[in-house]
């Protein structure tokens, strides 16, 4: 199965990623309505794209009072807007913060993987963001975890 | 609005505190654009172009433009624009980072900033609303202590612009900072914010900017990005080292000043301070403006010794002015001196262009050594720092050093050794050794200045045609193409490196399909021609001093290099050019180009 992953040690902060986002869900130019975000570490200089990792056991999924949130056979966690009442619980409920509201989307919203071909990772000039099989990567993200943890915690809870 | 633009002017007078909300004047913005030339519009039409640079009566204007904040790629920019207190001239200084964007996401696609404020003021804005606030607790401050004290006080997501003591106190080339590392950096203007008592804009926005044709123009925008991927500057070279892998190409054409130009164009030591050993040395990682896809941003840091610091840069004309023409080959040095002027929001080239000349006089006995305080001699590193902290600071010589090179050096009876044009520091690349690029200097609307018509891209690599540097037969002609077109580029909103990778058509292309126009690449490119003219027609009125060069570039030949023996033949070329451009023979736009031009 084919997931976002992030490499942050080839982000350079430029945001590309947040203005194709919000232009390919709402043909507008706006990174206050995307569905990822990049992180800023100053003093760590690191940033990090922030976007949905698609849970295998989704909190938002579970505490969603009227079942609107579910998995796509492509392992994207979707929201259906026709049973959504926006209660925002989701939001609560999310640890990473992945999921947000816009006053005039009017609703919340969260990465869809744009139904299959991320525009994130397609347009990202330096390839920071790559949409690719999980399994390949594992070993590789968890080295990366783990060196990031170490450079920006501090900065992260403080 | 659905046009690029977001409509709305802010209009804030420092004097009454009366902050208006205005509709953009749509006529100005279809033959203007945006940034650099729909300010400098509003600029003429609302400033006497003699009134006083640091007085009441300059406004500061701050503009973006129609394709600011969208996908176009790098349009992360905005312009500053006053009349320049260092030159005398109008005074566009230009800046990417993350603010521009962020004043259209508020809903702005400008700010106005009329008269002067009794006390210290920052300007607030969140979305609709605006409001301009006590900064008393921030003078004094600098870039980067301004920028964490608003960001505690606003919120951590609001985007900043300030200056620090260097433009609260005059210094003739304080620029305006935002983002904390990126410059509106050239021709003082942020002296004037200084005169204004305004300390700051912060601005935090969420609203959409909307394009005429939103699929066209997302295609055209993604295709001019797969071009400068495609393009070993813009997809690999500025990547990989920034703008300092210019130091070894342009030292390659024996084009790089050397102490002040008195020893030449040719440095024995670039290897130590080029883009190469930055990289190799220094290196953090790349950073990069507002939807860059190029990332010609450096964050680095030098991690032991006397100039242990952090911070981004330098860029080429930083690691030129601090290095080889002061004759510095400590890195260190050039960095530290680079950080203190991101620091404290000064221009690098004219500070750098300063301390060398400085350097010339006090080793000739123009400058006795007790007016400095130390001697301050060519290759003295630990001398080229304390120089550029004293004028960060505004001590001692730092003082006569902050009114530039010319005022420095008239003071001592030499204003000839000012490397100056309109007394605003050359940047760095020789005259003598790159013709074109002297002709560039003698005609830019802002003084001494590379980025109005970079004629190092045809003459020193080869993009988008490859020029002999030593000839002069076709550089007229081809240099006012390319400053209409650089004008155009810089009024759109996007970042003039993305011209080393592609055009004319494709600028053309994002404007027409943001805005909504079906004009051709032809008359798109005549906005660029007309904002020129109009800049030159405010310098005419202004009384701003005649196209000429330093002496040394005119009449001192080059003692060596692959140029050993050239002067600058700006006299054979500034005729033609002023043919090319349609004017007179004193350079004076004539009345049929201006009524062409619709601008009379």
């Amino acid at each position: 199965m084919k997931q976002l992953v992030i490499k942050p040690e080839k982000c350079i902060g430029c945001r590309t990623c947040e203005l194709v986002c919000s232009f390919g869900h709402y043909q507008q130019f706006n990174p206050k309505m995307a569905n990822v975000t990049v992180l800023e570490y100053e003093k760590a200089a690191v940033a990090v794209p922030i976007v949905c990792l698609q849970c295998e056991e989704p909190s938002c999924m579970k505490v969603c009072p009227v079942h609107a949130i579910s998995r796509r056979e492509d392992g994207a966690v979707i929201m259906n807007y026709d049973k959504c009442i926006g209660c925002k619980m989701c939001m609560n409920a999310c640890p990473l913060g992945n999921i947000s509201y816009h006053p005039s989307v009017k609703k919340v919203f969260k990465c869809d993987l744009c139904g299959g071909d991320p525009k994130c990772a397609k347009y990202c000039p330096t390839g920071a963001i790559e949409f690719s099989e999980t399994d390949a990567l594992s070993d590789h993200k968890k080295q990366l975890a783990e060196h990031y943890r170490d450079i920006i915690g501090e900065e992260a809870n403080a | 609005m659905n046009n690029g633009y977001v409509g709305t002017i802010l209009r804030v007078n420092l004097k009454t505190g009366t902050i208006l909300k205005e509709p953009l004047n749509d006529k100005n913005a279809d033959e203007y654009v945006g940034a650099r030339g729909l300010g400098t519009k509003y600029y003429c039409d609302e400033c006497d172009p003699k009134c006083d640079p640091l007085g009441p009566d300059n406004k500061l204007i701050f503009m973006t433009g129609p394709l600011t904040g969208t996908a176009a790629t790098s349009a992360g920019r905005y312009n500053a624009v006053a009349k320049s207190p260092l030159t005398g001239t109008i005074g566009a200084a230009n800046s990417g980072g993350h603010f521009g964007p962020e004043l259209k996401y508020a809903g702005y696609d400008g700010i106005i900033f009329e008269d002067v404020s009794d006390h210290p003021v920052y300007l607030y804005i969140s979305d609709d609303t605006v409001e301009l606030r006590d900064a008393t607790h921030l003078w004094g401050k600098d870039v980067f202590e301004t920028t964490d004290a608003l960001n505690e006080e606003c919120g951590s997501n609001f985007r900043i612009a300030c200056i620090s003591a260097a433009g609260e106190t005059g210094c003739l080339f304080a620029g305006i900072m935002n983002d904390k590392h990126r410059a509106a950096g050239r021709g003082g203007i942020g002296a004037v914010m200084g005169v204004k008592k305004l300390k700051a804009v912060a601005v935090k926005g969420t609203k959409s900017i909307f394009v005429a044709h939103p699929e066209k123009f997302f295609e055209v925008c993604m295709d001019a990005r797969a071009k400068l991927k495609a393009h070993p500057v813009t997809g690999a070279g500025l990547s990989a080292y920034g703008t300092m892998i210019l130091v070894n190409i342009v030292n390659g054409v024996g084009g790089m000043p050397v102490a002040n130009g008195r020893d030449g164009a040719c440095y024995a030591d670039a290897d130590d301070i080029s883009g190469e050993s930055l990289t190799a040395k220094h290196l953090i990682r790349n950073k990069g403006c507002f939807g860059c896809s190029i990332g010609c941003g450096r964050l680095t840091e030098i991690k032991s010794g006397p100039y242990k610091s952090q911070g981004e840069g330098p860029e080429y004309e930083a690691g030129w002015s601090f290095g080889a023409d002061c004759k510095i080959n400590d890195l260190g040095a050039v960095c530290d001196a680079n950080f203190m002027c991101n620091q404290y929001g000064i221009d690098p080239i004219t500070m750098g262009s300063t301390i060398a000349c400085a350097m010339e006089l006090y080793e000739m006995g123009a400058i006795p050594e007790e007016d400095i305080g130390f001697p301050l001699r060519f290759g003295d590193a630990a001398a080229m720092v304390k120089a550029t902290e004293m004028t960060c600071k505004g001590e001692g010589f730092g003082k006569i050093m902050g009114l530039g090179s010319y005022r420095m050096a008239e003071k001592y009876g030499h204003p000839e050794l000012s490397m100056s044009v309109k007394k605003q520091e050359m940047p760095a690349y020789d005259g003598r050794a790159i013709q074109g690029i002297g002709l560039e200097y003698a005609t830019s609307n802002r003084g001494g200045c590379h980025v109005r018509g970079y004629m190092i891209s045809p003459e020193v690599l080869g993009i988008p045609l490859a020029m002999d540097p030593l000839v002069t037969e076709g550089k007229p002609a081809l240099l006012k193409t390319f400053q209409d077109l650089t004008a155009l580029c810089d009024a759109t909103g996007i970042c003039l490196f993305t011209t080393f990778g592609m055009g004319l058509p494709e600028i053309a292309g994002m404007y027409r399909e943001a805005v909504g126009s079906d004009e051709s690449d032809e008359e798109v490119l005549l906005k660029g021609e007309r904002i020129w003219n109009l800049e030159k027609q405010f310098n005419v009125a202004a009384g701003v001093e005649k196209d000429t060069l330093p002496p040394r570039l005119l009449r001192e030949k080059l003692p060596n290099g692959p140029a050993e023996g050239k002067v600058n033949e700006l006299h054979t070329m500034l005729k033609e050019y002023y043919a090319a451009r349609g004017w007179d023979e004193e350079g004076i736009p004539t009345k049929e180009k201006l009524t062409a031009l619709k601008l009379n």
